[in-house]
């Protein structure tokens, strides 16, 4: 076997807070920002799946523009300075995180991952204490039609990464979204309950990728309930040494 | 087809009308054709055949004549006149199939039918500039060679066989035009960047999605004059080296739709589209996709995904579609009046172009005037005309006495300007620094009887349906501001209320994915901008708010209760 070419990839240096650091060029700000120990919130982004841009949770500003831009869609650049944690981001970051909490109905009380939930932590990370927009209160289903998993519409934050896992990584495309807008709803096969979907393998890669409570191990505890993610970067690993 | 054979079908043409005494042109676009236009053009037919004038009058269906609202209208055209006279036109309105005998007879006296004459020396035609519709109303849409005998495809002739791709694109920078699909970016530049790109393949598409509430630039242009459309997306081909063009039009536009699908199919058999057109090395084919009528679909990526198969929702750019566009090849999109433009611009030259307008906005704007205005329809005008020119000379101003409130432009994506700032010549960068878009071009005028916050509140229902819901700030910020404007628009608001709303204004401008959302709030941003006092006004004092009483009575069960 011939031993992996290794290609110089052109790196780029820049500012992230104050800081000098460096990347490759194809990565992202938010990549570049995490190798360096470097936080920014993120909810939709899951490293080792397409990113969508979906929650801008993220957002961050390079000094001189007054455009804010998401960093984990963003490709770094030579010489920007990039500010992820101005006054402004982390008043709109609040507000994006109170507007999800205000859409659906979130009662970490009774939801099977109290305490190992990514919105939740993240909401504590971010200082929101309470919600200043009205519960619009939707009336949502759950279906447990499925022999292992099921999903309460409640809980869904509509990051699409059960959508993505599911065609990207599992590729049995299970999940998808139907609707628009505030009504947006993900859906399984052409929005048949899960349990009779024909493309579900059940391998319950979507149920480790949720953040929330949303979807679900049926007849796991609370305490049992944290995510499992190892899989995901050790699938990319492998998948992009067969590639390379 | 060579440059001759086109030159004797327009010189054929030209004589075939040379031997008539008058062209009726009866309108069949859609708005006509709603109030029986075609039964009027068929009873005309019908009399003159009766009359015995089949030789001597050709009753023609045409496009939109711009004063939808009168409508049906039927232009008399003279073209031979004795005595060495300038020959006549004569507009009619409101014509119905009854009206046909007395307008046949009025063509053989030469006797005009003064109680369905509608004045063409009004404000409403003098002032407007026609350059883009200059056809509309006058060929009829579904021959190509009513085209032709106007100049037609010769734009084409000129760029391909005389030009290089790198001249064309220098012309259309010259010009000075800029997209006319709501950005304002200026056409050669995006040209320029598609055309730079090196690859095996390159798309092209033509927007007509159109999905502001109100507009029918688009559709109109598509159902008087498709070939002009098409024609100019053949120079925007050959100038980026495109080999395939899509037109993705909603398919909410029947005429539309059947207009453009014929005239591809008479420009293939003419040999303007397809292999080799006009025998030079270049080929190039259009088909049409159909929208499902979703607004976000007019989105360039959305639109992409959609004719690519895939859910119609946006994605962060970059990559520009000129990077990376339809199924990840370099893509041209521009709009339908854009594409529109550019015959003109080749066949008489960018400079001759770029001398109506302003300095930074060139050439002519199509606009759809609705609203409280006496004038309701369809007019173009040279950029720099002022909003007071628009509606008070070509408008014909507010009807029924009463006084103008605001102009609405740009749509769900645009401001309302109110009169103070009626003398605004009306160019990309004044209607922005005004808080509202030139946008596509609707025109929406409001009077002193409506409510701003009811303006702003239908606006935003109509964002807070077409977000597409991908991104956190559009889809439950337009839903949260729609509600707030509700209470606004009952009198349940508070201060805090007030306070909420203009923060999500600055969230959902700042934060969204893409265009629906980040100028969703514009309609609350400058009502709240110029009309605060209504907002104001409906904030319910303190002690109600808390819900306390302020008068005893009004509250019996309380009372009761106590
Ligand atoms: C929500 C949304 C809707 C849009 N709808 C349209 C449309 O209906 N027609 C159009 O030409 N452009 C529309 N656009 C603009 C297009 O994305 C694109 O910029 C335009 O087609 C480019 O053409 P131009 O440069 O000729 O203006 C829309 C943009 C957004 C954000
Ligand atoms: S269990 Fe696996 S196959 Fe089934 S929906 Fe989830 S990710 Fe897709
Ligand atoms: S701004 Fe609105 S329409 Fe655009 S991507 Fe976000 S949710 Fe969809
Ligand atoms: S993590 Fe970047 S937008 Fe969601």
């Amino acid at each position: 076997m011939s031993p992996v070419p290794i290609t110089a990839e052109p790196v780029k240096t820049f500012k992230i807070d104050g800081q000098d650091v460096s990347a490759r060029e194809t990565e992202s700000i938010l990549q570049a920002a995490r190798a360096h120990n470097i936080d920014i919130p993120t909810l939709c982004h899951l490293e080792g799946l397409s990113s969508t841009g979906a929650c801008r949770l993220c957002m961050v500003e390079i000094k001189g523009s007054n455009k804010l831009l998401p960093a984990c869609v963003t490709r770094v650049q030579e010489g920007i300075e990039v500010v992820t944690n101005s006054e402004r981001l982390v008043k709109y970051r609040r507000m994006i995180m109170e507007l999800i909490f205000s859409e659906r109905n979130h009662v970490c009380a009774v939801c099977v991952v109290n305490g190992h939930c990514e919105l939740q932590s993240t909401a504590q990370k971010l200082g929101m204490d309470h919600v200043r927009y009205p519960y619009l209160n939707p009336q949502l289903d759950v279906d447990a039609s499925h022999e292992r998993f099921a999903i309460d519409h409640n809980r869904c934050i509509l990051c699409t990464r059960c959508v993505r896992v599911c065609d990207e990584i599992e590729t049995a495309h299970t999940w998808d979204v139907m609707g628009r807008g505030i009504g947006s709803k993900v859906i399984t096969d052409f929005n048949q309950p899960w349990g009779e979907s024909e493309t579900c393998t059940r391998c319950g890669k979507c149920v480790n990728v949720c953040p929330t409570g949303a979807l679900f191990e049926k007849g796991k505890s609370v305490a049992e309930m944290a995510k499992q993610r190892q899989f995901l970067p050790y699938l990319v690993s492998r998948r992009e040494a067969m590639i390379e | 087809m060579t440059a001759e054979e086109l030159l004797a079908i327009a010189e054929s043409e030209r004589q075939a009308k040379q031997q008539l005494k008058y062209c009726v042109h009866v309108c069949s676009s859609t708005g006509c054709a709603s109030s029986n236009s075609e039964a009027v053009a068929a009873a005309l037919q019908q009399h003159v055949k009766e009359a015995g004038l089949q030789q001597a009058v050709q009753v023609n269906m045409v496009g939109c004549m711009g004063l939808c609202a009168l409508g049906p209208l039927v232009e008399i055209e003279q073209v031979q006149v004795q005595g060495g006279a300038p020959p006549t036109t004569v507009l009619y309105q409101s014509v119905t199939p009854a009206d046909a005998p007395e307008i046949v007879s009025g063509l053989v006296s030469g006797q005009a039918v003064q109680r369905l004459r509608l004045e063409t020396d009004d404000p409403f035609f003098t002032r407007q500039t026609k350059v883009v519709l200059a056809q509309a109303g006058r060929i009829d849409p579904e021959r190509l060679e009513d085209y032709v005998a106007d100049r037609g495809y010769q734009a084409v002739f000129k760029a391909l066989t005389d030009m290089t791709p790198a001249e064309v694109i220098e012309e259309v920078t010259k010009s000075g035009l800029r997209g006319r699909g709501g950005g304002g970016y200026p056409t050669g530049l995006k040209w320029n960047t598609v055309a730079k790109v090196q690859s095996d393949q390159k798309y092209l598409i033509c927007n007509a999605d159109e999905g502001d509430p109100g507009a029918f630039m688009d559709r109109s242009i598509l159902e008087s004059n498709p070939h002009l459309v098409i024609e100019g997306m053949i120079i925007g081909a050959y100038a980026v080296g495109a080999s395939k063009g899509y037109v993705y039009v909603r398919a909410e536009y029947p005429l539309a739709v059947k207009r453009m699908k014929q005239a591809i199919r008479q420009a293939e058999r003419a040999g303007f589209l397809g292999q080799n057109i006009c025998g030079a090395d270049f080929s190039f084919n259009v088909e049409i996709r159909l929208g499902a009528g979703a607004f976000v679909c007019g989105e360039e990526t959305a639109l992409m995904a959609s004719i690519e198969g895939r859910r119609g929702t946006p994605r962060p750019r970059p990559p520009y579609p000129a990077a990376s566009g339809l199924w990840g090849k370099p893509t041209l999109i521009n709009n339908v009046e854009t594409f529109a433009n550019v015959p003109g611009i080749i066949l008489d030259g960018g400079e001759a172009y770029a001398r109506v307008g302003t300095e930074k906005s060139k050439g002519t704007k199509i606009f759809a005037l609705t609203g409280k205005i006496n004038h309701t329809g369809l007019i173009e005008v040279p950029m720099g005309v002022t909003l007071r020119e628009i509606i008070y000379e070509i408008g014909g101003g507010i009807p029924d006495g009463r006084k103008f409130k605001a102009v609405q432009t740009g749509g769900p994506s645009g401001g309302c300007i109110p009169e103070q700032f009626l003398d605004t010549p009306v160019d990309y960068e004044s209607l922005s620094a005004l808080g509202s878009i030139m946008g596509s071009g609707g025109m929406i005028v409001i009077d002193d009887s409506s409510s701003m916050i009811d303006v702003a509140k239908y606006f935003m229902e109509f964002s807070k349906e077409e977000s597409c819901g991908k991104c956190v700030p559009c889809r439950v910020g337009t839903a949260q501001m729609y509600d707030l404007l509700c209470k606004f628009s009952a009198g349940q608001a508070t201060e805090f209320d007030l306070r909420l709303l203009e923060d999500l204004c600055d969230l959902v401008k700042n934060t969204s994915l893409c265009g629906l959302g980040q100028t969703a709030p514009n309609p609350v941003i400058s009502t709240l901008k110029y009309f605060r006092d209504e907002y104001l006004a409906k904030i319910k004092k303190p002690e109600e708010a808390f819900g306390v009483a302020s008068t005893q009575a009004e509250h019996p069960i309380e009372e009761a209760s106590q």
